[in-house]
């Protein structure tokens, strides 16, 4: 089953490119997520032993990452039988054989016990979106595209070198000499100390520039602005998570080699500094799509802090992985409706949403409501728990601080949402022919209510295998 | 056999040197492409006792067609089909590039004395050569405007990365080797396609046409 969620996107990803139908091709996209979501399901109910020589093995950490995605996957190939259509114009052989290999690499990072396997499957990712981020065809596009490439191939090829310095930590005659997670973590203190720092400094840089941490995010705004609604919901939901992921792996090596506290100041840096910076831009953002960017900088930054802060907070951080998943899938599929139904994603033109779209105008509401972590919704409980851990701990400022940002991101954020949800839409440019369809508006309105569901209740199967994600990460004893 | 290893690591130095402060296109091109070829002349040089020398050879071979011939042939032809010959404008000026890029050698000889390796050292030439080849395409990369030199910039830094990698060539597998040669093919091919259209849409490599998306 493991190799199965893999191949399964893959292999229909190859017939995608070759599909003849424009028409029907964006099917297959149903059918690979639902493929995918029922393997994931699968290897619920029947935990799997690692394949491959341990390279690959479902563990709790990336479970969590991977259900995520996979159930944002499922909404978004639903939404796309409604986007593609009303792009009828467009060829989209690239775009739906670009998705599906996309969620077979995301796949393989969630399930990569290798850090070798792992970095070939981030670059994978990359590859497979710079090309769906073009999907529109003109110039912004493909500025957002090519500094989308640029931006992270130079991230990516850091994060190998990080990788080899990871690799000669290791490489003294006894050492481990492997880039399997569990050969560096049973060697731990044994690993070559100054290697293993290098190390960690050059693959923070590298995934977190896949991440998309302040000052290394410079790519999202353009590519989320640019790129057509489902792909920002891939990118801040799945493709990012993914990226904190592979930090979580390189935490978890640099932990056991006894320079975690090292590692736990630089991620609350980056961290805080990425919160900041999302409050700074985030007001007076004119650009509603590039907004959500800056918000998907924030809970980035909110999940380095969490690692940062180590012990109970970073059960919260795997929980906020699964909220802020499907928080960023409201929001990116109703922003990307409204600026189907207008032709602008400019807040001086777009006003009068609720009016115009009744299901997209208040679900993009509900979606910066639950994003900002109002209660009842379950960022709410997450982001509490993540706070709870640096007051537990005795790092008030940490605490101050992290209460600051969501409070300034908030302010601005909601001031940017309102203007466009609220009023009334006279005057307001439009497209003719788009209105709030099931398949593009049940998709957010169901990751809504998962949403809402998820904070006025968390089943206890899910508490503990965040747990035991949290407990992973920081290698406590299980 | 040692003073051709030290006079291989020496050149790869001195081609990023050149390379900053270079700004004709097609030289610039053929430095990176002698770079390519001197990597893998390393490759073999440095193959040793602990060395599978077939799985060296591939290396070596490997490195030779995709870094010597294979992307300076699609650079070349990207200038060709774009018209462009010279004009680097670079943001940032040849002779800060040189003092900068001179400056990442000297650190990159005092760092990696401070990093004593864990494993029998091959080259006490070959860390500081990584670390001041990776520096001086981050330079490139950050530093000029054209689209090409941009690119140029990151095989650059890909080539500092594979230097690095020659460390591991005697205990991890081929997996490492073919990952960066992969990426790096990779890379330069969507790129490649990538500045096409940026040559359809814009008449022009330069990526400050790419402007338009600022805060």
């Amino acid at each position: 089953m493991i190799l199965f969620v893999i191949l399964v996107p893959l292999v229909l990803g190859a017939v995608a490119f070759s599909w003849p139908d424009n028409r029907t091709r964006p099917t297959l996209l149903v059918v690979g997520s639902a493929l995918h979501v029922l393997g994931i399901v699968s290897l619920w109910i029947h935990p799997e032993p690692p394949v491959l020589n341990g390279y690959l093995f479902l563990d709790a950490a990336g479970k969590v990452v991977l259900t995520t995605s996979s159930l944002l996957f499922l909404a978004s190939a639903i939404y796309a039988q409604g986007y593609l259509r009303s792009r009828d114009d467009r060829d989209n052989r690239v775009f739906v054989g670009g998705l599906l290999v996309l969620l077979g690499a995301m796949t393989t990072v969630g399930m990569a016990q290798h850090l070798g396997v792992l970095w070939v499957a981030i670059e994978v990712t990359t590859l497979a979106t710079a090309p769906l981020i073009y999907f529109n065809h003109n110039a912004r596009s493909l500025e957002a595209a090519w500094k989308y490439l640029l931006v992270s191939s130079l991230g990516i090829a850091l994060a190998l070198l990080g990788t080899f310095f990871l690799a000669l930590s290791g490489a003294a005659p006894d050492g481990p000499r492997s880039l399997l997670l569990s050969d560096l973590i049973a060697a731990g203190p044994a690993l070559s100390h100054p290697w293993v720092r290098a190390a960690f400094v050059f693959l923070l840089v590298g995934y977190g520039t896949k991440m998309g941490l302040a000052p290394l995010h410079s790519w999202k705004p353009d590519a989320y602005g640019e790129a057509p609604g489902l792909l920002g919901a891939l990118l801040a939901g799945g493709i990012t998570n993914f990226a904190f992921l592979s930090v979580v792996r390189v935490y978890q090596v640099t932990n056991a080699a006894g320079e975690g506290a090292f590692a736990r100041d630089a991620l609350l840096g980056l961290g805080l500094l990425s919160m900041a910076l999302a409050a700074v831009f985030m007001a007076g953002q004119r650009d509603f799509k590039r907004m959500l960017a800056y918000s998907s900088v924030e809970h980035m930054g909110i999940l380095a802090v969490a690692l940062g802060l180590g012990g109970a907070a970073v059960t919260g951080a795997f929980y906020h992985v699964l909220n802020n998943g499907l928080a960023k899938g409201v929001l990116f599929l109703a922003a990307g409706n409204i600026h189907r139904a207008y032709g602008s994603k400019r807040t001086d033109e777009v006003r009068g949403a609720a009016r115009r779209l009744p299901i997209s105008g208040p679900l993009f509401l509900a979606g910066f409501l639950a994003v900002t972590g109002t209660p009842p919704f379950s960022p709410f409980w997450s982001e509490f728990m993540i706070l709870n851990g640096a007051i537990g701990t005795g790092r008030y400022w940490v605490a101050g601080l992290f209460l600051l940002f969501l409070a300034v991101i908030f302010i601005g954020m909601g001031a940017t949402v309102l203007q466009v949800v609220q009023g009334s839409d006279e005057g307001a440019p439009s497209r003719p022919g788009f209105k709030d369809g099931w398949l593009t508006a049940a998709p957010p309105l169901v990751l809504l209510l998962a949403v809402l569901a998820l904070g006025l209740w968390l089943p206890a199967p899910l508490l503990s295998l965040f747990q035991a994600a949290a407990r992973l990460a920081t290698g406590s004893a299980t | 056999m040692g003073a051709w290893t030290d006079m291989a690591f020496i050149l790869v130095v001195v081609l990023d040197l050149f390379l900053l402060a270079s700004s004709r296109l097609g030289a610039a091109i053929r430095a990176v492409a002698l770079q390519g070829a001197l990597l893998s002349l390393l490759a073999l040089l440095l193959t040793g006792s602990g060395h599978d020398v077939g799985h060296m050879l591939v290396v070596a071979g490997g490195a030779f067609l995709i870094k010597a011939v294979l992307i300076p042939w699609l650079m070349f032809r990207a200038i060709r089909e774009m018209a462009i010959r010279r004009e680097m404008e670079p943001l940032m000026g040849y002779v800060p590039s040189i003092i900068l890029g001179g400056l990442g050698v000297v650190l990159s000889f005092a760092f990696s004395r401070g990093l004593p390796l864990p494993t029998n050292e091959m080259h006490p030439f070959l860390v500081p050569t990584a670390l001041s080849t990776v520096w001086t395409g981050l330079l490139l990369v950050v530093s000029r405007r054209k689209a090409v030199t941009q690119v140029l910039g990151f095989l650059v830094l890909e080539n500092g990365v594979f230097v690095f990698g020659l460390l591991l060539t005697d205990f991890m597998p081929v997996m490492v080797e073919a990952g960066v040669l992969l990426d790096l093919l990779a890379a330069v091919f969507v790129m490649g396609i990538v500045m096409f259209q940026i040559n359809r849409e814009f008449a022009s490599l330069d990526t400050d046409a790419l402007s338009s998306l600022k805060d």
